[in-house]
């Protein structure tokens, strides 16, 4: 295959689940893995009779994201309903947007390299219901509604990514964005981003262009599968295309699923069915008219975006991509270090207290680095001990585990704990030599240049730790150290 | 004094006043269905021990004096495409015939709130859709003032009911005439109020945009009497309306002031396409009009001719996406041993749906087909629009219009049924109507050679139901058309 030239083309579709208290158009509050078919009401069970109601909370969520994505929000927008025959659908139609959806002709900026980032277009933003989900047995079947109704957002990018690890990165950055406006949990765990990659791929041969088919790969899940399954559908079309020479035309999108455990993408459908869903207006629902105050409202929700915050960090406190990147994969994480830096303490020793120690504890702990119940005043009073030397790198891991537990300020922590590191030169010149005195074996193999030099050095400078319980200032002691063995 | 000869009005404060009993006006309906029901088919169900249990209850609140509802102890049915708690919901189909809702309409609980007896659940073309209750899947309802005619449609059973006096009044349902058109057929008092006014929730839907619940009564009083009770926003219906734009009235106290400078509309070309008679009693009501002092006014609606054929693709495309939802899988009839799940839908709905409902369903879902589309569905929607402008024309200049409600009166059992479109044809007057979303009523104004009662219509501006009432009781109090059958 390397001697194709060719160029990837990828558009994606996005269904993120809202995070409302309800479901999309009845009272039915979401709640995840329940006994199934007990979160259901005669609205989400498409009852004779029964009439939806709109979720405000879920139009509002869908605003505030459209305007996250750049989109230009509709000023008008319905309901449409989208008519096809499946176990899982109660109604046999779904209420989503067909013509006028609550966002358009948005982008998206993901980081493709260190410092650098791509803008990719958003075709649209609409809102819908999701569909139940059918359980099969071994000659029957059964459906659990539970999830019917639960408000999902589809956003549909231009065909503008390039590479599998450009799709991930997108799904990634989405993540990131959602979960920074609120709208979403984006938990994978629990199926609330759902990814839809239209692949192919244009290849130059012999002076022409070739776009081979494309293929729609479904039931993607996970950022890996997402990621794995479009880059293993690009060498299977490269592959294919070798092979029969078929390119791209009308009527010849083919449906993929993914098979994770495989790896490997299966046929679904050979031909795009003509698929005729009859949208029309549902006249259940009144149409939307989101005015300037109810738009100001919504927009006033935003907040600096991960991207943009990710770069601030980076830009003005000297941060490396990657540490800004996972202070900014969680919003009040992101927060906290921002307010930490800002009360004083020096970003690099934030960063470090946050993604080493806080991130294990908050792991374990099961919560976010900002609920660990020290506040980024604390935490920043916790760096200017360290910068002045006041306490060790070890002994500030240890103090901000202390503050987990206790309201104290860092410096008391310390004096109680006894972690206060000796820095007077008098009192340490005089331990160290002691410890040379003692341990003359050491002295010498650490004068003579051998093998041993470095691990005796490393025995005295321990001896001297030892002495002072770890509350030795490790600098002092090296140049004490140093100067003592020049002189011997 | 005969307990069945009363109106919902009067043996409201019968009851109250201690005078008549609920028990006994509820055991004389059922007296009355024993009798005659066998033979005029109203009712697909009825909650005998249910209503007497209610009616004793209101009996022992009156005796202890304590407060009931605007309707305690009034026997009222209810058509069987509204959804009760109690016995089953079928809309005459066979593939609802033993589905039982989980929950009451909205209509249906403010009934109860107001201590009504509900006495049964009425026949109706199956999910409404005809014109002569011929339709049922499940019986057959004749006209109690001639059997051998068809008591109107869809709420064919509702209207017999009243007429038969085998209740006071019946809650209804009307998308292009069903409560008008049989109100006419039977002598009775039938109004479809605005859109928006009374909440469709629970309301089995057929055509979404058009669905409206209104009563059928004895009299145009109890017409009042019953929106009272009924009429109001539900959060639960998007489409009603909110109270600030319709405050919901008193209308059965305002029902008798008599309307002022009143300017009735006609459209003299629609008179060609009635009847002979019919015109007839429509034009001596107007004239009983100009002599209590109305003016008339002679207008055009240039639209009208293309109602029939705007309803026929707007309420078919409704329908046929509101009649999706039955498919055997998740309740309702499904059929036997399929081979796979798709004839789980196909076959079920093969069975149980009826010739009618199956046509309207294709007709709605090749009118929304893509390709045909801005053709039918999108063009139906813009003369619904021209139809709205028509009437918005006439409100201009008059306070409502006068036509008749049915070109013809009750015809005979089976003279239609193998002619869908002179099926259509009948609800000539009454489709314009709900397309346009505004209220009308149908009001009994004479009898034809064969005694069979004549409808008068009268249509109002879109929340305007205060002055449409007491257009129809000034005619009502100056005639005597009114009338029960036997
Ligand atoms: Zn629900």
């Amino acid at each position: 295959m390397s001697e194709l030239d060719y160029k990837i083309i990828v558009g994606l579709e996005i269904h993120v689940q809202l995070a409302t208290r309800t479901k999309m158009f009845c009272g039915c509050e979401l709640v995840f893995a329940a006994e199934p078919n007990s979160r259901v009401c005669p609205v989400c069970l498409g009852l004779p009779g029964a009439l939806p109601v709109m979720n405000r909370q879920a139009v509002e969520f869908a605003i505030l994201t459209a305007s996250a994505l750049n989109c230009k929000i509709a000023e008008f927008t319905k309901w449409d309903r989208k008519s096809y025959y499946y176990p899982d659908l109660p109604k046999n139609y779904q209420i989503s947007q067909y013509d006028l959806p609550v966002g358009e002709n948005g982008f998206i900026e993901i980081p493709i390299a260190e410092g650098q980032t791509k803008k990719i277009r958003i075709l649209r933003v609409h809102l819908e219901e999701d569909a139940g989900k059918n359980l099969h047995g071994e000659n029957f079947s059964q459906v659990d509604l539970n999830r019917a109704g639960t408000p999902l957002m589809e956003i549909v990018t231009q065909p503008d990514m390039n590479s599998p690890q450009e799709v991930s990165t997108l799904a990634v950055e989405l993540q990131r964005i959602v979960r920074f406006l609120g709208a979403s949990e984006a938990d994978m765990q629990k199926g609330h981003m759902r990814f839809e990659p239209n692949v192919n791929v244009v290849i130059k041969k012999d002076g022409s262009e070739f776009k081979t088919p494309i293929t729609e790969i479904k039931n993607l899940n996970s950022f890996k599968a997402l990621e794995k399954g479009t880059a293993f559908e690009v060498k299977r079309q490269l592959n294919e295309f070798l092979d029969s020479g078929e390119v791209a035309k009308s009527g010849n999108k083919k449906t993929f699923g993914w098979d994770d455990t495989r790896g490997v993408t299966v046929l679904q459908r050979e031909k795009e069915e003509a698929h005729d869903y009859r949208y029309f207006p549902d006249p259940d629902l009144v149409p939307v008219v989101v005015n300037e105050k109810w738009l100001a409202d919504i927009k006033s929700g935003l907040c600096e975006l991960p991207l943009a915050m990710q770069k601030r960090f980076t830009a003005d406190y000297s941060l490396g991509d990657y540490d800004a990147g996972v202070l900014t994969a969680d919003k009040d994480t992101a927060l906290f270090f921002d307010n930490a830096v800002k009360a004083g303490g020096d970003a690099k020793r934030i960063c470090n207290f946050i993604t080493q120690t806080g991130l294990k504890i908050a792991n374990e702990k099961g919560c976010r680095v900002s609920e660990l119940g020290i506040s980024p005043q604390r935490l920043a009073e916790l760096a200017k001990l360290l910068d002045a030397g006041t306490v060790s790198a070890t002994a500030a891991a240890a103090i901000f585990e202390k503050m987990t537990q206790s309201d104290e300020m860092p410096q008391q922590i310390a004096e109680s704990l006894n972690l206060i590191q000796k820095s007077d030169a008098d009192e340490l010149k005089k331990i160290v030599d002691d410890v040379i005195t003692a341990n003359q074996q050491a002295v010498e193999d650490a004068k003579c240049d051998g093998k041993k030099t470095k691990k005796a050095y490393g025995f005295l400078m321990g001896q001297v730790m030892q002495k002072t319980k770890g509350t030795a200032n490790p600098q002092i002691v090296a140049k004490i150290m140093d100067e003592r063995l020049k002189s011997i | 004094m005969q307990i069945l000869e009363l109106t919902c009005r009067q043996l409201r404060d019968k009851i109250a006043g201690g005078e008549v009993k609920s028990v006994d006006a509820t055991t004389a309906v059922f007296e009355q269905i024993e009798k005659h029901d066998r033979q005029i088919g109203a009712y697909i169900s009825t909650f005998k021990e249910q209503a007497l249990a209610k009616a004793k209850q209101v009996d022992e609140k009156i005796a202890a004096k304590k407060p009931v509802g605007l309707l305690a102890g009034v026997p009222i049915a209810i058509k069987d495409n509204m959804c009760t708690t109690f016995g089953a919901t079928t809309c005459a189909s066979k593939i609802l015939e033993n589905f039982h809702s989980p929950y009451n309409a909205t209509a249906v609980e403010k009934l109860l709130a107001a201590d009504a007896v509900i006495v049964g659940k009425t026949n109706l073309d199956e999910f409404a859709m005809g014109s002569s209750t011929e339709n049922s899947g499940l019986k057959k309802t004749v006209n109690p003032h001639d059997f051998s005619r068809v008591p109107g449609g869809s709420s064919g059973g509702a209207a017999a009911a009243v007429a038969a006096k085998m209740c006071f009044a019946a809650l209804s349902s009307d998308t292009g005439g069903s409560i008008r058109q049989p109100a006419s057929f039977c002598g009775i008092a039938g109004l479809k109020p605005t859109y928006g006014r009374v909440s469709r929730y629970g309301l089995v839907a057929y055509g979404s945009s058009l669905d409206q619940i209104g009563p059928l009564a004895k009299n145009v009083e109890d017409c009042a009497l019953l929106l009272d009770v009924i009429a109001g926003h539900d959060e639960k219906d998007s489409t009603s309306v909110d109270e600030k734009t319709a405050p919901v009235r008193d209308w059965l106290s305002a029902v008798n002031n008599k309307p002022q400078n009143l300017k009735i509309a006609i459209v003299p070309e629609l008179f060609k396409g009635a009847d002979g008679e019919v015109v007839e009693s429509v034009k001596k009501a107007i004239e009983i009009y100009k002599s209590s002092g109305a003016e008339i006014i002679e207008i055009k609606m240039p639209h009208f001719d293309y109602a029939i054929a705007a309803y026929y693709l707007i309420a078919t495309a409704e329908a046929s996406s509101n009649l999706a939802r039955y498919d055997g899988v998740h309740y309702g009839h499904r059929t036997k041993n399929p081979a796979d799940y798709i004839e789980v839908y196909s076959k079920s709905r093969d069975e149980a749906l009826g010739d009618e409902v199956k046509r309207r369903i294709m007709l709605g879902t090749y009118a929304l087909s893509s390709g045909y589309y801005d053709a039918y569905y999108l063009k139906a929607l813009k003369v619904r629009n021209l139809i709205r402008s028509d009437f918005t024309a006439a409100f201009a200049k008059a306070d409502c219009i006068v036509m008749p409600t049915s070109p013809t009166t009750a015809f005979k059992l089976g003279e239609k049924t193998n002619d869908p479109l002179q099926m259509y044809l009948a609800d000539i007057y009454t489709i314009a109507v709900n397309l346009a979303g505004v209220p009308g009523i149908s009001i009994p104004c004479g009898f034809d050679k064969n005694n069979l009662p004549i409808g008068l219509q009268i249509i109002a501006p879109a929340f305007a139901e205060e002055k449409l009432l007491q257009i129809a009781m000034l005619f009502e109090n100056k005639t005597d058309f009114c009338k029960t059958a036997f």
